[in-house]
């Protein structure tokens, strides 16, 4: 260290040492604090990988549960995390129809055809506190309105329903910002051939969002395939033994079937918990890794 | 803005049709986003009337003020207070972990690490708030509360400590991403005002940088503690079933949201005052998370325009 030519004025040169001492101390905390949250996500994953090693079989992925530990070990007669599999991905369509329509109808009223006034802003200033209200408060909402007054039972549709209204506020939130980044001059060029709002707005201002919408949505869609509180309250199943097969048939999900068998005493269940863990951040990843080819596809700024 | 649509259409002449479609289009829009005020509206509605028929059962003074909290197993008592503690330990805890490291971590993003890093990095991070609530409460289960009970045997299977650690985990990213997009938009002519002055990095980063982008980093800190005050299924997992008010956080607690899950998953019969139970805790939550939901939106309201 050359303290005596980063000393010019003549200061004491331990002052600026300590200083350089503290700045370096800083650095290494801010630094290891970075490494907690990098160390607990690999300590997570290896736990999960490492708890499921050997229990996620082709048999694990196509038989429905079992009460019997013995039946989810190899050479049994089979027993798995099926129905939930189809329960979870039933669930997510029909989530994604309800909320594409909602969602990106809201976001178009808001970003394309309110006006800078009270009514805007009081509708943006709600989906921010809805996007704030704990999950499982929308499942009591489901279980109030779409299991009992609207009586649909522990359906799939009520699932989904519940699902929608959980993601809806994130859904208008991405793809209002979609809708933003289309250029104005490109409407204006629209307009100026003669196109009508709708006519602007169809072939126009969507086409040119779908990207940063269908982005927005399936991260979106990602979080309600993992989402246990609000399909419990709303009565989805722990012990089905067949797949949903109508919107009002009664249906389980993966992560309450996770939910069911890591909450079990027997020590071979925190294996089996584990393999479900293992398939649900499988589907997840892969939900993920298509948002992130999309945005990387057509995103000029990526 | 009418105007624009009267416009003639060359193409095919439909232009009333066109027109006639695009207010009715206008209003099909409209309606999804009143979709989102009626959820608002129906969530207070719901939990209003299910308290309402609650405390015709039970006095509001003893749900706010009793310290036992059994309102299925006889002898019944219904004081929420057990349930407020158990959130409350649970929230405290993992703000311990979360707000220090979320906010070194930001301040590492921001001001130190290389662009290329902080681009790994910061998405990296953010998986952690991606990941399934129950995974956590998985992990809890069969990582970190034999971590617990290596150091302290005495500690149980459900136990305040583990919940807490993997709530805390989960909220650095909230934390660290809103802070460090909070610091990063300080301009840099503040920064180099102060080296300018003579300051190090050090003094940049805590005496310029963190003041000046502080109303980002609160509304972050609100916005996650809300978010663990929520947290359910890692929390009915990790802490258990049991309503206590203790200040050990080796023992078994319950929070609002546990107490949910469990009669959610039990069999109690619909109207009966368990169930009804549901909607007077589902309330009490709603406007605790509420309450600190405005808050931060005012905060980020009210002092936006200083800083840019």
């Amino acid at each position: 260290m050359s303290t005596e030519t980063e000393t010019p004025f003549g200061e004491p040169t331990d002052d600026i040492e300590r200083k350089r001492l503290i700045g370096r101390v800083f650095v290494a905390i801010c630094f290891a604090s970075t490494l907690v949250g990098i160390v607990a996500l690999v300590a997570l994953i290896a736990d999960v990988l490492y708890e499921s090693w050997g229990w996620v079989t082709w048999e694990f992925l196509t038989y429905p549960p079992s009460q019997v530990v013995e039946n989810f070990m190899p050479d049994a007669r089979g027993a798995g995390i099926y129905p939930a599999i189809v329960g979870s991905v039933f669930l997510i369509a029909l989530t994604a129809v309800f909320t594409i329509f909602l969602g990106v109808g809201a976001a178009v009223y808001l970003e394309e055809y309110a006006a800078e006034s009270r009514l805007k802003s009081f509708i943006e200033a709600n989906i921010a506190n809805l996007a704030g209200v704990p999950s499982i408060v929308y499942g009591l909402l489901g279980l109030a309105i779409f299991v009992r007054a609207v009586q649909m039972g522990s359906s799939l549709i009520a699932g989904a329903l519940t699902l929608t209204l959980l993601i809806l506020p994130i859904v208008i939130v991405s793809t209002q910002e979609a809708l933003r980044a289309v250029p104005d001059s490109q409407r204006q060029a629209a307009y100026g051939v003669g196109a009508t709002k709708w006519q602007v707005i169809r072939d126009v201002v969507l086409p040119r969002a779908l990207p940063g919408i269908m982005t927005g949505t399936i991260l979106s869609l990602s979080r309600a395939i993992g989402e246990t509180a609000p399909i419990l309250m709303v009565g989805a199943s722990t012990s089905l033994f067949v797949a949903p097969d109508g919107l009002t048939s009664p249906f389980s999900a993966m992560p309450m079937t996770v939910f069911d068998w890591a909450k079990r005493p027997e020590p071979e269940f925190q294996h089996i918990a584990a393999a479900g863990i293992v398939v649900l951040l499988t589907i997840l990843l892969l939900m993920n890794a298509v948002a992130i080819l999309i945005r990387n596809k057509y995103d000029p700024r990526a | 803005m009418s105007g624009a649509d009267r416009t003639v259409n060359i193409s095919n002449g439909n232009s009333e049709v066109n027109d006639r479609t695009s207010s009715i289009v206008k209003y099909v829009f409209f309606s999804c986003a009143l979709v989102t005020v009626l959820t608002t509206l129906a969530i207070i509605l719901v939990l209003v009337q299910g308290s309402f028929v609650f405390f015709r059962e039970v006095s509001i003074v003893e749900y706010f003020t009793g310290t036992d909290w059994s309102p299925v197993i006889r002898p019944r008592s219904y004081g929420v207070l057990p349930l407020i503690w158990g959130t409350l330990v649970i929230t405290l805890g993992s703000a311990l972990i979360a707000l220090p490291v979320g906010t070194a971590t930001a301040i590492y993003l921001s001001e130190y690490a290389d662009p290329d890093v902080r681009k790994v990095i910061k998405p990296t991070l953010e998986i952690l708030a991606g990941i399934p609530t129950i995974v956590y409460g998985f992990f809890a289960l069969s990582f970190i509360t034999p971590l617990i009970q290596r150091v302290f045997p005495e500690t149980g299977t459900f136990n305040a400590a583990a919940g807490a650690i993997v709530v805390g985990v989960m909220i650095i990213p909230m934390v660290s991403s809103l802070s460090e997009d909070a610091m990063s938009s300080v301009p840099d002519d503040l920064r180099n005002a102060a080296y300018g002055l003579g300051a190090t990095k050090f003094e940049v980063s805590t005496n310029v940088v963190v003041p000046s982008a502080l109303s980002g980093i609160i509304a972050s800190y609100i916005l996650a503690l809300s978010r663990a005050i929520g947290e359910t299924m890692a929390v009915t997992l990790a802490v258990g079933m049991s309503p206590q008010i203790t200040a050990n956080p080796l023992e078994s607690m319950q929070t609002m949201t546990a107490y949910m899950v469990q009669i959610g998953i039990s069999d109690v019969s619909i109207g009966s005052i368990g169930y009804q139970s549901l909607f007077a805790v589902g309330l009490t939550l709603f406007a605790m998370t509420l309450a600190m939901n405005l808050f931060s939106l005012w905060i980020k309201s009210r002092y936006r325009e200083e800083y840019q």
